[in-house]
């Protein structure tokens, strides 16, 4: 008892000097000088009403978790058919699905469509960071820099060399893993806080070097009027350019703006298809098993025979490519990018989404970043609080589910 | 000198001002059980650690068909044929005992991506070899029956044993078992005893072995090596060591 008193008094200290320092003054300019200004009485009100909240909490912590405990945690397993009869359905169940995703853009409006692009540009690097910290183990805080790599490749040979969406996009997957294999190489020897650290400082190194590049990136004021992609040469705006023909005129239909958002959606869908396949396969390939393998042994590994250098690359780089191939999508989506794409926080959304949706799981990770994506546009209104309900997102769910959405279940090899 | 597979000289690890092996020398010929035995702490795992790459020694040379391998990284030497097992049970334990006999043959597959993104012939060959491999070793080591169990939910005995049926999947040539019985009761002991022997004489391999069971050690063993406070003390046929005034001495200490 004492000891909950004790802590529930330190936690409302904490929270006051906290409340009392971010939300108690304020700096306001006058004419030149700076003054420090008191929050009004309201608002001390709700900062005391804040502590008490804490102190409250903790005092009855045990007996809330209990509370909690009593909520039945949604039980996915349940509501999974038999595994005899899954397997029957399941390929019927993945083509409804698909049928669906292509189906599904023609019905609703342009914004949901373009939101759905946006969530499967998250969709993807989710899973490719998935491969690093899910499956390989690898704290990476840096990855959004292969995104960028992803990205600024497209904008770059499309600005100066005119290479179109689909030649880039091996070669900014190609380039992305290379930058990943460079990395890799030198710093895969650390390991767990240390290896976060160096991909945080990588991260943060390419964003400047994009930044500062000038000449080439256009700095700060990025690159704009990136090209759209094209079916087979077919272009999407309302007038070809020349020796080209668009969409509309090539099938003989008006003109909508909306074709072009539908077919970006329809490459991401497309991609999203691909990564979740590939990954699919290296679960079940013998890298997979490798990968598993080093992060419950490393000492084992080595005594029978495995490189874990090139295990963990390979990890690395295939995690990287996957993020240069969302890269480029975003590139041609946006039509326009720049450093500030690139920076930190998205990193951080991206691996909260791979933590949220249960690390190593695809299914968490695909709704993981579903929710990540969507709330915030449903939330519109509290745009201001984002970062405190994603903050308080992540604690409910370290509390209540600290596995994930929906935690891995590893494809087991069994014998028949 | 060509019949000797494993020629260790002068080998010598030092860590700081603490002589942990000195001056060891160890030979092992094809088809031979050798014992490395001694009092706690004399060193026998440190050259066991040296041996498998885990530590470069300081000093000395390692020949092992021939090839010097005091310098090699950890993996390289295993994939020459030396494979080890640990004195605490190593085993990937939250994944199936059939996948950790498979993590095992790494090297033995086709790791090509393409392969096995599209599951080429070849790819579903080799994994099929590594298979029946695996099957094959189970069977040997009496587990078949628990290949789809969590490897980490075995009996202890059963996860040694999985242990030395993990190493013999790489298709060593030299085993070397790190205190294989501790742990076990007399029974399991025995079953242990007979594998050895089995690896020996039905799978023309050859066996070093730290163990404190004497029992087990004096049974099979072919030749022995006594280390004391890291420094050899003695070696020979197991009835040689048993009668050595200085084995005794270091065993039950000066009268």
């Amino acid at each position: 008892m004492r000891g909950t008193l004790y802590n529930a008094v330190f936690s409302a200290g904490i929270t006051l000097i906290l409340a009392c320092l971010m939300l108690g003054v304020r700096l306001s300019a006058e004419g030149t000088r700076l003054t420090v200004v008191g929050a009004g009485a309201d608002r001390w009100e709700w900062i005391l009403a804040g502590v008490a909240v804490v102190f409250f909490g903790q005092l009855f912590s045990p007996r809330l978790d209990a509370l909690f405990g009593r909520i039945p945690k949604p039980s996915l397993g349940a509501l999974k058919p038999q595994d005899s009869t899954l397997k029957r359905l399941k390929p019927w169940l993945l083509a409804a699905l698909i049928v669906g995703l292509v189906i599904w853009p023609f019905m609703v409006s342009r914004g949901a469509v373009d939101l759905a692009t946006l969530t499967l540009i998250y969709i993807m690097l989710g899973l490719g960071l998935n491969i690093v910290v899910g499956l390989a183990g690898l704290l990476d805080l840096g990855y959004v820099a292969f995104y960028a790599v992803g990205a600024y490749t497209y904008a770059l040979l499309s600005e100066y060399f005119g290479f179109s969406f689909w030649a880039c996009l091996p070669i900014a997957a190609l380039l992305a893993a290379s930058f990943g294999f460079v990395l890799g190489f030198p710093v895969l020897r650390l390991r767990g806080d240390y290896l976060a650290i160096v991909t945080l400082g990588f991260g943060e190194m390419i964003r400047i070097l994009l930044n500062n590049w000038t000449g080439i990136t256009g700095g700060p004021n990025g690159i704009s009027g990136i090209e759209k992609p094209t079916l087979f040469g077919l272009e999407f705006s309302r007038r070809a350019g020349e020796d080209a023909q668009t969409f509309h005129e090539f099938f003989g239909i008006d003109y909508n703006s909306g074709h072009k958002v539908i077919f970006l959606y329809l490459i991401a869908v497309l991609l999203v298809c691909v990564v979740i396949y590939l990954i699919n396969r290296l679960m079940r390939m013998p890298i997979g098993r490798a990968w598993e393998a080093l992060r419950e042994d490393e000492i084992a590994c080595r005594s029978l025979g495995l490189n874990r250098t090139v295990i963990k690359l390979s990890a690395f780089t295939l995690g990287a490519s996957t993020a240069g191939f969302a890269g480029c999508f975003f590139a041609a989506r946006q039509g326009f990018i720049s450093p500030e794409s690139f920076i930190f926080i998205e990193s951080a959304i991206i691996l909260a989404i791979v933590v949220l949706g249960g690390m190593g799981s695809q299914v968490g990770v695909i709704l993981a970043a579903i929710v990540m994506t969507i709330l915030p546009e449903l939330a519109r209104e509290f745009s201001d609080y984002r970062m405190l309900m994603f903050g308080l997102l992540m604690v409910v769910m370290m509390r209540w589910r600290p596995e994930g959405l929906v935690p891995m279940k590893r494809p087991h090899l069994e014998l028949k | 000198m060509s019949q000797l597979l494993l020629d260790v000289n002068e080998l010598t690890m030092r860590f700081g001002g603490l002589l942990a092996v000195n001056s060891v020398n160890l030979k092992v010929k094809h088809r031979q059980i050798v014992s490395i035995i001694g009092p706690n702490g004399a060193g026998k795992t440190t050259v066991f650690n040296c041996l498998s790459g885990f530590y470069i020694p300081t000093d000395g040379s390692v020949m092992f068909n021939g090839e010097q391998l005091a310098g090699l990284k950890d993996f390289r030497i295993s994939r020459k044929g030396l494979v080890r097992t640990f004195q605490h049970v190593r085993l990937f334990s939250k994944m199936t005992v059939i996948e950790n006999m498979l993590v095992a043959q790494h090297r033995h597959l086709n790791t090509n991506l393409f392969a096995g993104m599209f599951k080429t012939p070849g790819y579903r060959r080799l994994e099929q070899e590594a298979m029946d491999r695996a099957v094959h070793w189970l069977e040997e080591v009496n587990l078949l029956q628990h290949a789809n169990r969590a490897a980490g939910n075995l009996a202890y005995g059963q996860q040694r044993k999985l242990e030395i049926a993990r190493c013999m999947s790489t298709q060593p040539e030299l085993l070397l078992l790190d205190e294989p019985a501790a742990g076990l009761n007399p029974r399991e002991t025995k079953e242990l005893d007979e594998l050895i022997i089995r690896l020996r004489d039905e799978h023309e391999i050859s066996i070093l072995l730290i163990e404190h069971d004497m029992g087990l050690v004096m049974g099979i063993s072919d030749h022995i090596y006594v280390i004391a406070q890291g420094t050899p003390l003695a070696d020979g046929s197991p009835d040689e060591v048993k009668q050595n005034p200085d084995v005794i001495k270091a065993y039950l200490g000066e009268s």
